[in-house]
């Protein structure tokens, strides 16, 4: 069992290893690497640490002070809000999920599979990509039109007499939340699984298509799981994305939706610095087992 | 192309995807027409008169903030964050053409940064420079944030396109005794140099719009989502559609230049040198 999963062949030539005194060759690859390496320490690496310090910090009522404290685990353990939350949240993550994966994989599979000429492929792409190229913010903005109290929905809803009086639940709710998300992280989706299904050698259809295969069984038994891998990479944007999400919730919620973000980012609004740091460090931990359990399905490493 | 008839499939996935063209672009025409409206303007249809006044007031004094200083604000971020990304991805890429010891280490740490949730490397940095007392600033702590967010997706790139780069150009120049430096500049940036533009629009472009992981640690001063997310609250005129607009209309005129220069440069790429 010792044996390391390194597939370099024994028949590659091997190098002399040459200029005994200092191989400054060698430490080339690092310092290319420095620099990248130096951000990401400072800004990622430093950063989660201070938050898992300061989650076992004290809060006086208007600020943190360093100590050592399990209260703000136990305040985060014993709420019922954060229960609730997590679940809203969940569910927020899977039903996003959903149905960006209904839509980009026949997306996906029109622009690789239908589409034949690679320019159209670009152009068709580009189109698809452009939106993602621009604020969210007035991406969301640009729903309130549609699902406002006088939005078109609404004015179609009632010019149909199917209501009375407006309804009030297209804007503000879970509904808006969703589909404002949809609308925003879609594209995460359809790009890797669109890369993945470029891959797929066209001989495979072709020859399951003379081997008498139907759609259905070309679909469940080539493209599918040979698009697994970009399937599980949009999964892995489109999951840490909503986990982590405020702002949508908050402009497209309004005040009325719960999730996880939005109660750390209420708590930080109310300087609860340590409590804030808690709860985002057990949302970190959620992120990544939910990642993880996502690599454990579906192997990535190939697509990289 | 080919001749062969196009199955009932071809149409109903072409339908589909034009829906979703529809639902990509419909919401924001929508706020394209809305902004063009009369001083009588709503937020809803049906439009009232048509004009330029609310574009115009964009550049005005405004109430609720300032935003021709936060544009400028992010594009300047967004500049910075764009050479910063470019050259440290780069060199990232360069360094994984060859196995090195902590190369995964490194590729690891790099992925995480994009699944690691915005909010907690917003609040991490914020508390890291209130802690080291440097206090938050755009330049500062919002630049940093923005770099966790593009060099990974930069990086990616960079592996893909040094990926596909046939090494045999470098090695028939070292043959011909040009030394690294001089590879580099001669034979290798030439050959990626489009590649490298689009990577510098993505930094650019998600800087620009960025929001979640700038919303604690840009300061005093907002960057201009920060400053439109604002708006959103107390601003109910199609000024609000005015500012959606222009942002998107410099976006779009961004990815037309960058387009542009990208067939430009491999255009010049491909076509033989006569010499």
């Amino acid at each position: 069992m010792t044996t390391t999963k390194n597939q370099s062949a024994p028949a590659q030539p091997v190098r002399p290893s040459r200029a005994k005194p200092f191989n400054w060759k060698a430490i080339v690859p690092y310092l290319l690497v420095s620099p990248q390496t130096l951000v990401l320490l400072l800004f990622l690496v430093l950063p989660i640490a201070a938050i898992i310090i300061v989650s076992f910090w004290n809060f006086n009522g208007y600020s943190m002070v360093p100590g050592f404290t399990l209260a703000n685990y136990i305040t985060v353990f014993t709420s019922k809000v954060t229960l609730a939350t997590y679940l809203n949240t969940f569910k927020f993550a899977a039903v996003v999920w959903l149905i960006c994966l209904l839509i980009s994989y026949p997306v996906a599979y029109f622009l690789s599979f239908h589409v034949k000429s690679s320019k159209w492929q670009t152009i068709l792409f580009l189109i698809c990509t452009v939106p993602f190229l621009t604020a969210n913010i007035i991406r969301m903005i640009s729903w309130i039109p549609f699902l406002g109290r006088e939005g078109l929905l609404n004015q179609a809803l009632m010019g149909l007499h199917l209501t009375d009086k407006p309804i009030e639940m297209f804007l503000f709710s879970d509904f808006s939340v969703i589909l404002a998300m949809v609308h925003l992280y879609t594209l995460f989706m359809v790009a890797p699984i669109f890369n993945s299904m470029m891959r797929i050698d066209r001989a495979l259809v072709s020859a399951a298509e003379d081997a008498g295969a139907s759609p259905f069984q070309i679909q469940k038994e080539i493209i599918v799981p040979l698009s697994a891998s970009g399937i599980a990479i949009g999964t892995i944007f489109i999951v840490t994305l909503v986990m982590g999400e405020f702002a949508t919730v908050r402009l497209m919620g309004g005040g009325q939706v719960a999730s996880m973000g939005n109660l750390i980012k209420n708590q930080i609004g109310s300087l609860q610095y340590p409590l804030a740091a808690a709860n985002s460090v057990i949302l970190l931990i959620v992120t990544l087992i939910m990642v993880f359990a996502i690599l454990r399905v579906v192997d990535i490493r190939k697509e990289l | 192309m080919e001749n062969k008839k196009r199955p009932l499939s071809y149409y109903l996935l072409a339908g589909f995807f034009g829906l979703f063209v529809l639902f990509l672009y419909g919401p924001m025409s929508a706020v394209f027409l809305l902004s063009l409206q009369g001083p009588e303007g709503s937020l809803t249809f049906p439009m009232k008169g048509f004009s330029l006044m609310w574009m115009r007031s964009v550049f005005e004094e405004q109430r609720v903030g300032n935003f021709t200083d936060a544009f400028w604000r992010s594009l300047s971020l967004g500049l910075i964050v764009m050479v910063l990304t470019v050259i440290c991805s780069m060199m990232a890429g360069m360094a994984f053409r060859q196995r090195f010891k902590g190369s995964n280490l490194i590729f690891y740490l790099t992925i995480s940064s994009l699944i690691v949730p915005s909010i907690l490397i917003s609040l991490g940095i914020a508390v890291v420079f209130n802690l080291l007392g440097w206090g938050n600033a755009w330049y500062t702590s919002a630049l940093g944030a923005h770099l966790t967010w593009t060099i990974p997706f930069a990086f990616l790139i960079m592996l893909g396109i040094f990926g596909r780069f046939n090494p045999a150009y470098e090695e028939a120049s070292r043959d011909l005794g040009a030394n690294d430096v001089t590879t580099f500049w001669q034979i290798v940036f030439p050959l990626i140099a489009s590649s490298v533009v689009g990577v510098a629009l993505l930094s650019f472009t998600l800087s620009y719009d960025e929001f979640t992981r700038t919303s604690l640690a840009s300061g005093d001063t907002n960057t201009l989502p920060l400053e439109i997310f604002g708006m959103t609250t107390n601003v109910t005129s199609p000024a609000l559609y005015a500012l959606g607009t222009l942002t998107t209309i410099f976006s779009f005129a961004l990815i037309a230049l960058t387009v542009f220069a990208i067939t430009y440069l491999s255009n010049r790429q491909s076509k033989p040198k006569r010499g």
